[in-house]
């Protein structure tokens, strides 16, 4: 069984680099990149919603001729941040999964995978969910909203974006997408919170550097300036 | 003397990527041609790999590839290997696979078939202690810093001795001792002797530490999740078999870490050994976050015994401590080491003896945690001196302030050897704190039921070292006039990567918004600096940017005498101009000093280079040479002497006798720090160290089954850290905010102890609720809380570990 060689035999690879003296084993092959840039490739995915589907060699989650049914994936509509994406998606897959390793919407973190941290927190018609634990398929005619579609087209920060910096809520970050997007969600269905209110709509959302006190005075300021 | 930037806030640079989204982890690297790398970890404590057989896997669509234990380098035997072909812990990586997809990856290693012979196994220190005990590894059963591996077992006659709910003492490998302790408990007005027991518990870090790589032109790129990053490269480079300057490190971001990734670590090369044996193909490795519970280490726990003198003023007049650290399958970290220095510092005991030994056990691999041994030190130690108190009827705030160190350290000591402090204000922080809170007037109401709530007062001291010297600086003034400073500080969320790089531009006279910070990865040429963890950023980086600054600031004089004529004493620096003092008249801007050093070349541009430097910076130096003015430099500003960070606490707390619910209604911590650099960075992380200090005193803890040596707590839910519903709605903190006068800008810095405290003071509020019960056990659980308010006896057997 070839090991190391091209996984898509219709695909024109260009020549890679010279590999085999940094490899220093006898037997391996080298790999050959993709002549397409998957940063350039996503880039005109995410920005204009052409179709996906048929490029899952590039998307990593596709195990083509699998026998098992997980592997079987079906072209969806997915309205995410406002544009509308053909993609296709395995019965298993999870909104988290979709949106970062399809859409490339890095933004959204896996930070447990089993609905406990809040670090995959997306809105789904305005109300939030944990992405790492809701079914893609699921999403059919819903409509996402990701950390990267609260800003404004034009890159003005939301006002809890530009509060939570204000706050210096944010430490290490990895939390920061979900409460960006639970702070937002809040403010839309709930524009003047109390405080008590706003911890409570929060508390989907774990931060481990126990930066709560900062993202909340975040959210009440940015409350005030909504 | 006023500052420009110094104590000042400012928007880090890197704040606006968390919050859209745009900031890149590790996890988030994606590259053409990327394969995915899972591995197949343990299902035993402890165990002997017999066959591996990959044929199913291999049959696995979008299989690509298989990596074994042989394949890799391995440590010795009590070394923290990649991959293992005796696995020590639940969860160890055995192999790993690569495949095109996640899925097809996770299938792949469902179909390994990996012949395990079990081995015997351990989760309790005291069991292997124990006569006959069993060893955790073949071979031994202690290891440790400056402990031999070796077998250490107690007689039965040591067991017998102790009673049921006292730690036995047999033999140690660590002991030492200072001043006359028999005397000193002779002069003892109360004696506390106790025996406790610390749980261990995960880092619980919100990113998992995925990483990535590839090679390229005979280097390999790694993305890594570090709290350091330049720190972090050379032991990647080892793990991986390559020089360092055959390393290309990218750590824009760190999902937290905590200690739990204050370096490298084995998982972070397996991606690129995976990608070296494919060739050089982009490897993407994901780690789930059970993965991360069975290898992301986690703070050691301890048993331990205590006996301490106190004189009839609270002085305590000798201290006799005793620790068993569980210190997991490796060689682990130290934890042992700093229980002795920390007590040693806070309580300044004239006689002291302390004994330790870390006993290895099948458990998640130990490793530093936010005051490693400080920090259980506090919480072992500071309900004892409420009892104290209580015998002696004495303020439990007097009687903290008699045994601190205070009035700047001044015959302040520390350790086996006694020896000095940089400063010390730990008295001055109590007494602040005390009249902050309000502590005379509202302890008053200790015990105050409503309804069945009981009211309680907390007071605590944490410590942790807070600095060090010797690391190197590097600045560049471009010919446009900006100000880069480089970094190898990570970026754990302190942002003090930022605060002590405004060091470089506070000595230069620059505008912050003219001033670039080059960090984040071995492409932006960033000097060795040491780790960012240990509370010691603030201290020791702020003197390798003034270092850096100050020879950029010579450089530039010297530019304008050559230029100029006259000597360097002529000019000064003034509004990123180079001004003649005679009459302030500009002679050059900084812009124009910068393209001057380029043409001069020589050490003006970083052609030429101090011989002191790490050989990482000389490299980065190297890379930026005749592309501006160069400072460059190693600190060799002297140091005599331990840099502490200290803390304050105190926590005023309802305690439901009938639920074990605990409502914190107020806290504050005041920090002796040095000078506070940047504010709000301070107010940030001593909030954050306290939700991290309360879950540490009220939840947080690592259970292993006895019976199977298999983990109970793999997930946040097990061990749950806090969330918005568990703390406080506002806070308060301080600073005693006095300088040190072995930083040139007075900065020291603080970390860990804001966790040590805080959780010490809640523990000894919950104690205070409860009429002044001791648990002895951390963390003090609701069920413990309903038993004790309840008169019944506690569900575990005393110094078990593993206790539910």
């Amino acid at each position: 069984m070839d090991l190391t060689g091209p996984y898509d035999p219709t695909v024109d690879y260009p020549e890679g680099p010279a590999i085999a003296e940094i490899a220093g084993a006898g037997d391996i092959k080298p790999w050959r990149p993709l002549h397409v840039s998957r940063r350039n490739f996503l880039r005109g995915v995410v920005c204009s919603g052409i179709v996906i589907g048929g490029s899952s060699y590039l998307f990593s989650t596709a195990t083509p001729a699998r026998a098992d049914a997980r592997g079987v994936e079906r072209m969806m509509s997915l309205t995410v941040n406002g544009r509308t994406h053909h993609v296709d998606v395995a019965p298993n897959e999870t909104l988290g999964y979709t949106v970062r390793y399809r859409l490339g919407l890095t933004g959204t973190k896996i930070g447990c995978n089993q609905a406990e941290c809040g670090a995959c927190t997306v809105m789904a018609d305005g109300q939030t969910i944990y992405s790492c634990s809701t079914l893609t398929h699921r999403m059919r005619g819903k409509d996402i909203i990701t950390v990267e579609g609260i800003a404004a087209a034009d890159g003005t920060l939301h006002p809890v974006q530009q509060a939570f910096i204000d706050e210096l809520a944010p430490q290490c970050g990895f939390c920061t997408p979900g409460q960006v997007v639970a702070g937002v969600a809040l403010l839309n269905s709930n524009p003047n919170p109390t405080e008590e209110e706003a911890r409570v709509a929060m508390s989907g959302n774990l931060c481990r550097c126990g930066a709560y006190e900062h993202y909340l005075r975040g959210v009440m300021k940015a409350a005030r300036e909504i | 003397m006023a500052y420009r930037l110094i104590g000042n806030d400012f928007t880090p640079p890197d704040v606006e990527a968390k919050v859209t989204g745009s900031a890149k982890y590790a996890e988030d690297f994606r590259a053409d041609g990327m394969v995915h790398v899972k591995f197949f970890g343990s299902p035993m404590p402890h165990a002997r790999v017999k066959a591996i057989d990959a044929d199913e896997a291999m049959k696995i669509p979008g299989f690509v590839a298989v990596l074994l234990p042989e394949e890799v380098k391995q440590p010795d035997v009590t070394g923290f290997p990649i991959l293992t072909s005796e696995p020590k812990y639940h969860g160890q990586p055995i192999v790993a696979v690569a495949a095109e997809t996640e899925q097809a990856a996770a299938d792949a290693v469902a179909a390994l078939k990996v012949d395990l012979e079990m081995l015997p196994f351990v989760v309790d220190p005291l069991d292997s202690l124990r006569p006959g005990g069993i060893n955790a590894l073949e071979g031994g059963n202690i290891s440790g810093r400056g402990v031999d591996f070796g077998e250490l077992k107690w007689t039965g006659k040591v067991f017998a001795a102790a009673a049921e709910d006292e730690l036995p003492r047999g033999e140690t490998p660590i002991e030492w001792s200072f001043g006359d302790v028999e005397a000193g408990f002779a002069e003892a007005a109360v004696v506390v002797e106790d025996s406790f027991v610390h749980a261990t518990n995960s880092h619980h870090a919100m990113e998992p530490r995925s990483a990535a790589a590839f090679w390229e032109n005979g280097k390999c790129h790694v993305w890594g999740s570090t709290q350091s990053t330049s720190f972090a490269q050379p032991g990647l480079a080892r793990l991986i078999g390559i020089e360092l300057k055959d390393l290309v490190f990218v750590a824009e971001f760190c999902g937290g870490g905590f200690g739990g990734k204050g370096a490298s670590y084995p998982l972070m090369a397996l991606p690129a050994l995976m990608s070296k044996k494919l060739g050089g193909r982009p490897c993407h490795m994901r780690v789930s976050r059970a993965e991360e519970y069975a290898n992301g280490m986690a703070r050691s726990g301890f048993q331990g015994w205590t006996k301490l003198g106190f004189a009839s003023d609270g002085r305590i007049t000798a201290a006799d401590i005793f620790v068993v650290q569980d210190l997991g399958p490796t060689t682990g970290f130290p934890d042992f080491n700093n229980v002795g220095n920390a007590f040693s510092i806070v309580f300044q005991p004239p006689n002291m003896r302390f004994r330790a030994v870390p006993v290895l056990t099948n458990t998640v691999p130990k490793g530093p945690q936010r005051g490693p041994g400080e920090n259980q030190t506090a919480n072992m130690f500071e309900p004892l001196i409420d009892k104290a108190a209580k015998e002696l009827g004495l303020d439990r705030v007097a009687i903290r302030e008699v045994n601190a160190p205070g009035n700047g350290g001044v015959g302040a000591k520390i350790g086996a050897k006694q020896g000095p402090l940089t400063s010390a204000f730990l008295k001055e922080a109590l007494t602040q704190g005390a009249e902050t809170f309000g502590w005379a007037e509202r302890s008053a109401n200790s015990g105050m039921r409503t309804g069945p709530k009981a009211r309680g007062y907390g007071v605590a001291s944490a410590y942790h070292s807070a600095g060090s010297s010797g690391f190197d600086g590097l600045v560049r003034i471009t010919p446009d006039g900006i100000l880069h400073v480089h970094t190898g500080v990570g970026n754990l969320g302190t942002y003090s990567y930022g605060s002590t790089s405004r060091v470089a531009a506070e000595v230069l006279g620059y505008d912050w918004d003219r001033v670039v910070i080059e960090r984040g990865g071995t492409a932006k040429h960033i000097p060795f600096n040491l780790g960012q963890f240990g509370s010691n950023t603030s201290f020791t980086m702020s003197r390798t940017n003034y270092v850096a600054a100050m020879d950029a600031k010579a450089k530039l004089l010297d530019i304008a005498v050559s230029a100029h004529g006259g000597s360097p004493d002529d000019y000064e620096l003034s509004d990123e101009k180079i001004v003649r003092k005679s009459d302030m008249g500009v002679v050059m801007t900084f812009a124009e000093a910068a393209q001057m050093a380029i043409d001069m070349g020589d050490s003006y541009a970083g052609h030429v280079l101090p011989e002191d430097i790490h050989e990482m910076t000389r490299a980065s130096a190297m890379a930026i040479a005749g592309t501006g003015l160069v400072g460059v430099a190693k600190d060799t500003i002297p140091k005599d002497g331990t840099a502490p960070a200290l803390t304050a606490s105190f926590v005023e707390v309802d305690v439901d006798l009938e639920t074990g619910g605990i409502e914190i209604l107020d806290f504050l911590t005041v920090s002796d720090c040095g000078i506070v650099n940047h504010p709000t960075g301070l107010a940030a992380q001593s909030r954050g160290g306290a939700v991290m200090g309360f879950g540490l005193a009220l939840t947080e803890r690592h259970v292993y089954d006895p019976a199977y040596g298999i983990p109970n707590a793999v997930s946040f839910y097990h061990g749950k850290p806090l969330s918005y519903l568990d703390v406080p709605l506002t806070t308060q903190w301080g600073a005693v905010n006095l300088p040190d006068p072995q930083n040139p800008m007075g900065i020291r810095g603080v970390g860990e102890p804001l966790q040590g405290s805080a959780s010490a003071a809640l523990l000894c509020a919950i104690s205070d609720a409860l009429g002044g019960h001791l648990f002895n056990r951390i963390p003090v659980v609701s069920d413990m809380i309903v038993n004790a308010a309840a008169g019944q006896p506690q569900s575990h057997k005393p110094l078990a570990t593993n206790t539910v």
